[in-house]
């Protein structure tokens, strides 16, 4: 760990003008605080902002909630709106990590987590994401972590989070602040970006923005589900996740919104999948029909590509969960 | 005064039950479990000595090469280092257990991504590791490095000493009712033991102490010794507490010598932590294996013949090689055998022992490779093992010592309701899981290795046993207190031990389930001696003499021990070494492994229900450790079958999981109810306490029921471990699952 400097921001401005001068936001510390002792990120200054008022969860008007971005991740799951309103936003968040991680996880914190693909970890190895330019060494390499969507020759690497894949099927949107006082509300699909030739930029914010929450809608049906499939029990990151949410009204699907983990560089959403099902009445045919469709366009890198029967397998089971009875 | 004894023959008199204290096999609490679990019990990194410098390794980042030199100019400017060390004593991996000396040393080869080239010394650890991650290194990679043994232009060996043939199993198979005949693979396992490597090395003119996470201190001093060019009686290693090893603290490591060096050139103490990274590719790895199995069997299921071969790998030079194959020469009948064993040199992270080297990979093989014979015979797979107990070592020609396979089936059968099992594949439904369930034969060479324990029993009443044996989390202070008491007859609040130093009379180190029956028969040799000089005093026969709570007791007399001592300490060395009694009978424990799996049959993956452990290790301790012993040797069959797995990367053969999130162990959701049951036994072959080892015994073929009971689930059978979901999901594809 390279020496650095600590300071408590005391105020939203604060900790906006240090992040717009270089300094690196810290919250909950789980992954930067990893990244830094293994200097995959090296940061000169970091600006704690634990002690902002970022750590509530407020019903906002309309319907729907707006969690601060300091809101742990285990407050979060145990919230009684939470649970009752966003089931599969709490099963997301309970899927992720371990109970100790959970108390220290922010919001914030938990969108913005870096990608564990094995490379970007090891200093000796190029990575594009930490070193841009210098190649991507997971191609060719072990990827069993690895995308199935929207990768590019520059990075395959996918977004880690359980929470973001419930929320972008939930349709919440991140609300940022900016330096010059503008505040933006950006859905996820617009907020993260596919890596293209810059995989290093992950997302649309720029120096001196800050996460200062995250605004749930009404929820848009009350049949959820966040299924997470993994290589152990618990305390593993998906191989794939689906996050589901529909009503069905008159035998028919309504309002499907389906995400996707572990197979993108962001949670993953399709909306020819969420079309095909609109409107019509749940079956198996319906099913394998709309579970195709979405891995038409996967692209394997070899030791993923069992990913792709698992995904349409268990997009299948939750549809078929979500439609039961 | 030292008392000898080797084991040339059976030690008729079993003593321990002549004792009176009654404390040896009690489920006695470990005295050592306060202190460990308040955070007061001193592993290595807990006892830095004031004005201690911390050095932190730096890495080779090729597969094979030499290392041209090092910018040490730009490191040693940064803030807080003191020094950037290349030494040509460094160790280019760790020495393999019981080895007594250095291994291959030199930083200026490389035959390893990942070697340990080069020490940053700082003054905090913080400003050490971020100079060993600055410093830069010449490197010269050489080409043609071989990073895995089914790359092109591989070199295998083919030691003829590790192949055996008898009978002609060829015909055996030809003629064969039922045959199996499958090649079978295990992946790189890491050895992951909680405490991570770490040295503190402090020099006191020409003499060396070291604290460390080691296991086995009469080797390791020497190991180390050797690798300074110094006399080990300059040496002294300091154990107290080591956090699990399971293999990889055997041998001395790269780090303890690193520390060394350092400590020497600085005049300062030296710690050097590693990190669990470091651990994973600097230290020890357990082999990847390929195992050809044929089996040939009449009508009956009754095997003829048994073939075992194996191809393992290693860096070049290393010494060590995976026994996949140790116990398939007794474990079956069958008349016709080939057993081998191939060596694949590469350049990869050293391979050595890693929790039950041998059985734990061969055994668990041996036993997916039997429920495909029960299957193919449609004979139920414990009927199967039954008819297939030898009556005598069918490869040696001699009896077996004690053997109690056949009891822990039946037990084990019994107890875990197999008789409910559906012998078709695929016909038990819980929702979206399927459910099955697997069993497998346990069995693990028994061993005694020489190990040397003093008692001191003080004129008031205490005993002290003391030896450099280690405890790595096993339970040997337990155990060696319960056998000192029990054998003086001294509450276990009476008796102290100390471990983990090498000033103290040198035991046989941790390893190989040998530890406990090693050291214990030391101490009891020792009590003995001990009994001897109270009858002596107390003038009365052996065969008369009662010690108990403190009290010796003949015939109508019973006197305070202090009495009889009248004021003085009565001291003995207890000496154990094996003998010619390895020759004349085969001396092995054993048992049996129950699961009952769901596997998810939309997603493959599985999840152990329910788990039975049925064994037989001669007499047993203290029931509470050594169930504890079976319990992690299970779950780390869980982990063989399911989810441990190292990644080498196809291009470089560096180790791409290198941490506990990637290296996937069995969490506690994945560990289910487990029940341990130790069946009642003696092994008068085995030494005087007739106590063999259990530590080991857990895991040597545990991931086979768990794999059997996957094919019992679905009809998939997983011959790649571990049996990761994709697999088993290829397998349901392919039913049109
Ligand atoms: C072993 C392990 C296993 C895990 N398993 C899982 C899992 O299964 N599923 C899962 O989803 N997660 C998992 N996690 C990841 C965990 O969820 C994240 O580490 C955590 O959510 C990050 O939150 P934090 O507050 O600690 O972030 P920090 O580490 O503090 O910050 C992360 C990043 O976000 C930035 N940041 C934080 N807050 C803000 C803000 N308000 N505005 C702008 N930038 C901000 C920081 O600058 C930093 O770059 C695991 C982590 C570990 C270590
Ligand atoms: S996939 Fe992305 S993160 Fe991984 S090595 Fe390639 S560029 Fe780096």
């Amino acid at each position: 760990m390279r020496p650095f400097e600590f300071t408590r921001a005391e105020s939203a401005a604060d900790a906006m003008r240090l992040a717009g001068d270089g300094a690196t936001i810290i919250a909950g510390g789980t992954n930067l605080l990893d990244l830094m002792k293994l200097e995959v990120m090296a940061p000169q200054a970091l600006v704690d902002i634990n002690r902002l008022d970022l750590g509530d969860i407020d019903e906002a008007e309309g319907g729907g909630l707006r969690i601060g971005a300091l809101v742990r991740n285990s407050d979060l799951a145990a919230d009684r709106r939470v649970r009752d309103a966003y089931p599969m936003l709490a099963e997301a968040l309970l899927a992720g990590a371990s109970g100790q991680l959970r108390n220290k996880a922010t919001t914030g914190g938990n969108l913005l987590q870096r990608t564990r693909c094995y490379y970007y970890y090891d200093t000796a190895m190029p990575c594009n994401k930490r070193e841009p330019g210098s190649g991507c060494q997971a191609i060719g390499g072990i990827t069993r972590l690895h995308a199935l969507f929207g990768a590019s020759e520059h990075c395959i690497a996918t977004h880690p989070s359980d929470m973001a894949v419930a929320l972008r099927a939930l349709d919440a949107r991140v609300e940022i602040q900016s330096q010059d006082g503008v505040t933006r509300m950006l859905p996820l699909g617009d907020f993260y970006r596919l890596p293209g030739d810059t995989p290093h930029i992950e997302t649309v914010l720029v120096p001196g923005d800050l996460i200062t929450a995250v605004l749930l809608p009404a929820p848009a049906g009350a049949r959820q589900t966040y299924r997470k499939v993994r290589d152990r029990a618990s305390y593993a990151f998906a191989l794939v996740s689906v996050a589901g949410v529909l009503d069905v009204e008159d035998g028919r699907i309504v309002r499907p919104a389906l995400a996707f983990g572990g197979v993108g560089h962001m949670p993953w959403r399709n909306p020819e999948v969420e079309a095909l099902l609109e409107g019509e009445a749940p079956s198996v045919d319906l099913f394998a029909e709309a579970a195709a469709r979405l891995v038409a366009e996967a692209e394997p890198q070899g030791g993923n590509a069992f990913k792709i029967p698992l995904l349409r397998r268990t997009l299948q089971a939750v549809l078929r969960e979500l439609t039961e009875a | 005064m030292t008392v000898h004894i080797r084991m040339d023959d059976r030690v008729e008199a079993d003593r321990l039950e002549d004792m009176a204290q009654g404390v040896v096999g009690k489920p006695l609490d470990r005295p050592d479990g306060a202190r460990k679990a308040s955070g007061t019990a001193a592993y290595a990194m807990d006892s830095l000595p004031d004005g201690a410098c911390f050095g932190v390794l730096a890495r080779a980042t090729i597969a094979a090469g030499r290392l041209e030199g090092v910018d040490a100019a730009a490191v040693e400017a940064l803030p807080g280092v003191r020094a950037v060390i290349v030494d040509e004593r460094m160790l280019r991996n760790p020495a393999q257990g019981m080895a007594g000396k250095a291994p291959v040393q030199d930083p200026h080869e490389i035959a390893y991504f990942g070697q340990p080239v080069a020490l940053v010394v700082a003054e905090s650890f913080e400003q050490a590791r971020h100079g060993a991650i600055a410093l830069v290194l010449r490197l010269e990679a050489r080409a043609g490095a071989v990073v895995g043994p089914d790359d092109a232009g591989v070199e295998i060996e083919t030691p003829e000493k590790k192949q055996q043939s008898s009978g002609d199993l060829d015909a055996a198979m030809r003629e064969a009712v039922f045959g199996v005949d499958q090649t079978y693979t295990t992946p790189v396992h890491a050895s992951a033991a909680m405490e991570p490597h770490a040295s503190i090395a402090q020099w006191d003119e020409d003499r060396l102490t070291l604290r460390g996470s080691y296991q086995m201190l009469r080797f390791n001093r020497a190991e180390l010794a050797d690798a300074l060019g110094i006399d080990e009686k300059n040496v002294r290693i300091l154990a107290p507490f080591v956090g699990g090893g399971f293999g990889s603290k055997l041998g001395i490591a790269p780090e303890a010598v690193a520390a060394a060096i350092a400590a020497q050139r600085l005049g300062v103490p030296v710690a050097v932590p590693m990190s669990r990274q470091q651990v994973f590719e600097g230290v020890m790895r357990r082999s990847e294996t390929t195992q050809r199995i044929r089996l040939a069997a009449g009508a009956d299921g009754r095997l003829t013949g048994i073939g075992h071969e194996a191809l393992v790998s290693n860096l070049p030079g290393e010494k060590f090689s995976e026994p996949v194959t140790q116990a398939t020469p007794f474990l079956y009948r069958g008349e016709n055998r080939v057993i081998g064993h191939r060596i694949a040199r590469v350049n990869r992270t050293c391979a050595g022992s890693v929790r039950a080297p041998g059985e734990a990979v061969g055994v668990t093989m041996l036993e997916i490779a039997m429920d495909e014979l029960a299957a193919a015979a449609g004979i139920d797979p414990v009927e199967l093992r039954l008819r297939n107990i030898p009556d005598e070592d069918p490869t040696q020609q001699i009896p077996f010592s004690s053997h109690k396979l056949a009891e822990a089936l039946r037990s084990g059968a019994d107890r875990f309701g197999w008789d409910r099992r559906r012998t078709e594949p695929g016909q038990v439904r819980d929702g979206e899981w399927l459910v099955g369930m697997g069993m497998a034969s346990a069995v693990r060479v028994n061993m005694l290795v020489e190990a040397k324990a003093r008692v001191s029993l003080s004129s008031d009443g205490h005993a002290l046993v003391e030896t450099d044996m280690t405890d790595i989390g096993t339970g040997t202070y337990a155990i060696l207190t319960q056998i000192a008491a029990e054998m003086l007859g001294l509450p276990m609040d009476r008796v102290e031990t100390r471990l983990g130093d090498t000033d103290l009379p040198p035991g046989s180190g941790s390893g190989g389930s040998f530890g406990a029956a090693s050291n214990g028969t030391a101490v009891f040799m020792a009590c003995e001696e001990i009994r001897r000089m109270i009858c002596e005093r107390f003038g009365c026969e052996a065969h008369d003499l009662t010690l108990k709570d403190g009290r010796a007791i003949a015939g109508n007399r019973s006197v305070p021990l202090a009495e009889i001592l009248g004021g003085e300490d009565l001291v003995a060395e207890g000496h154990a070494e094996p003998g010619d009694a390895e020759d004349k009978v085969r001396q092995a424990t054993y048992g049996s492994y129950f699961a009952e799996v769901g596997v998810n049959a939309v997603t493959g993956e599985t999840r152990v229900r329910r788990m039975l452990g049925v064994f037989a290790a001669g007499r047993i301790l203290n029931a509470k450790t050594a169930r504890s012993q079976c319990l992690g040797g299970m779950t780390f069959g869980i982990g063989m079958a399911l989810t441990e797995e190292i990644f080498h990367d196809p291009r470089d053969g560096h180790i791409v999981n290198r941490d506990f999130a990637e290296y996937h162990l069995p969490v506690n959701a994945d560990v289910p109810q487990i029940d341990v049951v130790l069946l009642e036994e003696r092994d008068a072959w085995a030494n005087p306490l007739q106590a063999k080892g259990i530590g080991e015994l857990g895991i040597c073929g545990a991931a086979a029921a768990v794999v059997n009971a996957i094919h019992n689930a679905t009809g998939v059978r997983v011959r790649d471990l571990p049996a990761t979901l994709d697999k088993v999901l290829e397998g349901l594809e392919r039913q049109g699952g």
